[in-house]
């Protein structure tokens, strides 16, 4: 293959085009011959650079320089003072800006990635990407240098657990589905990522889907599956997409399908999309969804090791489990145990919401802390307030407080703790949320999530959902404290799946450290973070007051009178407690009491 | 079975031609997968925009499964719709950092600028409004999804101009 020092991207878009676009490509070889560079400057078509409405344009290759809007005439100057000289042409020169992408930027302080190492670096539709950067190679060395048995063994060494919450050790569980008799057996990987806050396995499906598929051809190897369903949520229709697309270039490529890289191994997979359920991410459920049928979870064991989809042995892990693994397998298991705390290996990816300067997706090693995440990784509580508490693990999990903030992080840790690792959404609260709002909202989801099918979660979490709202209605009355405690404990202890028994998880944690806001509440009929709207209203400041009607031009009851360029007053009978005129007020001049 | 088709309304999509041979395609295309009832019911709420009554009567015989089964999977799963919506789709996200954002407030404003309740359609049967369950874009939130397109950091303030964009839209 001939080298080029330089390549120069022409846009040959139909806009460049009429442009003259092909004209600008034709002098540019015509000169770069005439100087006798043409064998150092290769010449390129592409599409859209930029702005073709002001074309033609191209760019330059390795500085990165953008030109726009030359003629043919510019052509032998350009060619001159660029390629001979080493001067860039400022006259055509383009400001170029950089992509700002807000859920996953550059590397963080702190953040190592493994399963995000991909993400925004290769072109997800483009399998020959992946392969330049070691891409199906932890494949070709499982077939073709290791047994079954070795590649479980490696799996289990590295201490990696399942990600998408349980903390379940892989290598075992593909010992488990192994070890059963049975054919065919089938691999599951669980792309319903349901929780609210969280959307790493969206990125990772999105940005590097190979990675994902590849782990999971190693892992059927290794356990001995034949066939493969990726079950992804209906919202995410951009990874199903993607999916599609790297599922058919890896057949293509021979990585999937029948003998896979000329060995005996065969081993097939298809995405199944979800329809808008929340608890199909409990793995009994995801597995009749596959069937076709209700997504309803089902007592366990049989466990889906021995009993999965189509009542065979099946392995299910999630998306960020399986991303690991190739890495895992090319690096060893040595070099990912030596990231993380005693029981916890490798990294972890958190979504980091709510409160905080820089949100957005981070891959930390395990055992970092929340002050780290929140203070460093992510900048810090927004607009100088404090910080109050942060809710992990997704709707099941806890509100943990101050004093959890130096706690490394690992399952056991937050499980300790109160809380859970939950796929990884952290969501960060300050003074201006109210903890009993907080927990009404996560059980009025839960609630409506319920499946149904087992009394306590369905039952249960209707009437915690009723307290709660009464509590926050300013109805709350003296032993509502205490039924809450009691209902909580029997959903917990008794509903079916890990949704019924974690719902009550974010009421018994506000109620351990927020105690004093729901008795705020009930006894002083006072909401402390000014949430709750029937125990808030509305004053206008008359010092701060301008009367400019801003505010009573934007009620949408009228409740707010007054006479321009004099002080207005909101009648509280009428206000309905949207909101909208703290809003607009340009003074700060209506203040929220409690 | 006649009695039954007798009453299927006119404007169902059973009795469009175009829809009616949709339907026939994504059945045919995947009668003989297992699971089939899932990814006909996912298609057709797909290409259709719902699955009325007589579409899961019709959908059922057709797979030869009995008829609650596929009831049972339309009524448990939310993206699948009983009744047709708007031109226009509005759904706000109902994630814990859109919560926090403060979505409820745009579904408030939202609600006010059209007069009608989430779930509804507005009478000319341009706009419907949802909520949804997180959509993974938390980091812009709050996030509102207007058909397929994800329009983050929304102010209610500014909201009726968005509405006003999509009524606008043909």
């Amino acid at each position: 293959m001939a080298f080029y020092r330089s390549h120069v991207l022409v846009c040959v878009d139909p806009e460049c085009l009429a442009k003259g676009a092909y004209e600008i490509v034709d002098a540019l070889q015509d000169e770069l011959v005439a100087q006798g560079l043409i064998d150092e400057i290769q010449v390129l078509e592409t599409s859209r650079i930029g702005k073709c409405s002001e074309g033609p344009e191209m760019m330059v290759y390795p500085e990165g320089v953008h030109y726009r809007g030359m003629s043919v005439d510019d052509i032998p100057y350009l060619v001159e003072e660029h390629f001979l000289k080493g001067r860039v042409v400022e006259r055509f020169r383009q400001e170029i800006k950089p992509v700002v992408d807000e859920e996953l930027g550059p590397l963080r302080p702190k953040e190592v990635r493994i399963v995000l190492r991909n993400c925004g670096e290769i072109d997800p539709n483009n399998i020959e990407d992946y392969l330049a950067v070691d891409g199906y190679q932890a494949l070709g060395k499982v077939l073709t240098e290791m047994t079954p048995e070795q590649v479980i063994e490696e799996v289990t060494n590295s201490g990696l657990r399942g990600r998408g919450g349980a903390g379940f050790p892989a290598g075992r569980k593909w010992a488990l589905t192994r070890g059963v008799e049975g054919s065919p057996k089938y691999m599951v990987c669980n792309a319903d990522e349901g929780d609210p806050g969280a959307f790493m396995n969206r990125r990772v499906l999105e940005g590097d889907p190979h990675s994902v598929i590849e782990g999971m051809i190693i892992g059927a190897y290794a356990v001995g599956a034949s066939y493969g369903y990726i079950y992804c949520r209906a919202e995410y229709p951009l990874a199903v997409e993607t999916l599609n697309i790297a599922i058919a270039q890896a057949r293509e490529f021979g990585f999937l399908g029948k003998n896979i890289l000329g060995t005996d191994f065969s081993f097939d997979l298809e995405v199944r999309v979800g329809a808008g359920a929340f608890v199909c991410g409990e793995e009994t459920a995801l597995m009749a969804s596959i069937m076709g049928l209700r997504g309803e979870p089902r007592p366990r064991p049989p466990f889906p090791s021995v009993k999965g989809v189509w009542g065979k042995p099946t392995n299910n892990n999630n998306v960020e489990t399986y991303a690991n693994v190739p890495q895992i397998i090319l690096k060893g298991a040595s070099w990912f145990a030596s990231m993380g705390t005693e029981r916890s290996k490798g990294t972890k990816t958190f979504t980091v919401g709510g409160n905080v300067v820089k949100p957005g997706l981070i891959e930390v090693p395990m055992g970092i802390t929340l002050r780290e995440i929140i203070f460093d990784v992510a900048g810090g509580i927004k607009d100088g307030r404090n910080f109050k508490a942060v809710q992990t693990g997704g709707p099941m999990g806890g509100c943990l407080v101050e004093k959890h903030l130096d706690l490394p992080l690992d399952y056991e840790a937050l499980t300790q703790a109160g809380s859970m690792m939950g796929s990884g959404g952290l969501v960060v609260m300050d003074e201006t949320s109210c903890m009993v709002d907080i927990a009404r909202f996560f059980m009025d989801f839960t609630q409506a999530e319920s499946c149904g099918k087992c009394t306590p979660c369905r039952v249960g979490t209707r009437r915690i959902l009723e307290i709660l709202q009464k509590i926050c209605d300013g109805q709350g009355a003296p032993g509502d404290i205490e039924r809450l405690e009691d209902l909580c404990q029997e959903v917990k202890q008794n509903s079916l799946c890990g949704l019924g028994q974690g719902a009550p998880t974010p009421v018994i944690s506000t109620l351990q450290h927020f105690r004093h806001e729901y008795e705020a509440h009930i006894y002083e009929k006072r909401c402390p973070a000014k949430v709750c709207k029937p125990l808030i209203r509305y004053e206008i400041q008359p010092s701060a007051c301008t009367g400019c009607t801003v505010c009573a031009r934007n009620c949408p009851v009228e409740a707010i009178s007054g006479e321009r360029r004099q002080v207005h007053h909101i009648d509280p009978a009428t206000c309905i407690r949207c909101g909208i005129c703290v809003q607009v007020c340009n003074f700060n001049a209506i203040e929220t009491l409690s | 079975m006649t009695n039954t088709q007798k009453q299927i309304p006119a404007n169902d999509p059973l009795n469009v031609s175009e829809q009616k041979a949709a339907i026939d395609r994504i059945i045919l295309e995947n009668k003989d997968r297992p699971g089939a009832v899932m990814l006909v019911l996912n298609e057709v709420q797909g290409t259709i925009g719902h699955v009325s009554p007589h579409m899961q009567a019709y959908i059922a015989r057709k797979l030869n499964v009995p008829l609650g089964q596929v009831h049972g999977v339309v009524t448990f799963y939310s993206f699948f719709k009983t009744r047709p919506r708007g031109k226009h789709t509005i759904k706000f996200c109902l994630g814990t950092a859109c919560y926090v954002a403060g979505v409820s407030q745009l579904i408030e404003k939202a609600k006010q600028t059209l007069h009608i309740d989430l779930g509804e359609t507005t009478p000319d049967g341009m706009i419907t409004l949802e909520e949804c369950r997180c959509v993974g874009a938390c980091s812009q939130a709050p996030v509102v999804v207007v058909n397929e397109d994800l329009l983050g950091k929304q102010r209610p303030n500014k909201f009726p101009q968005v509405i006003k964009k999509i009524q606008t839209q043909s």
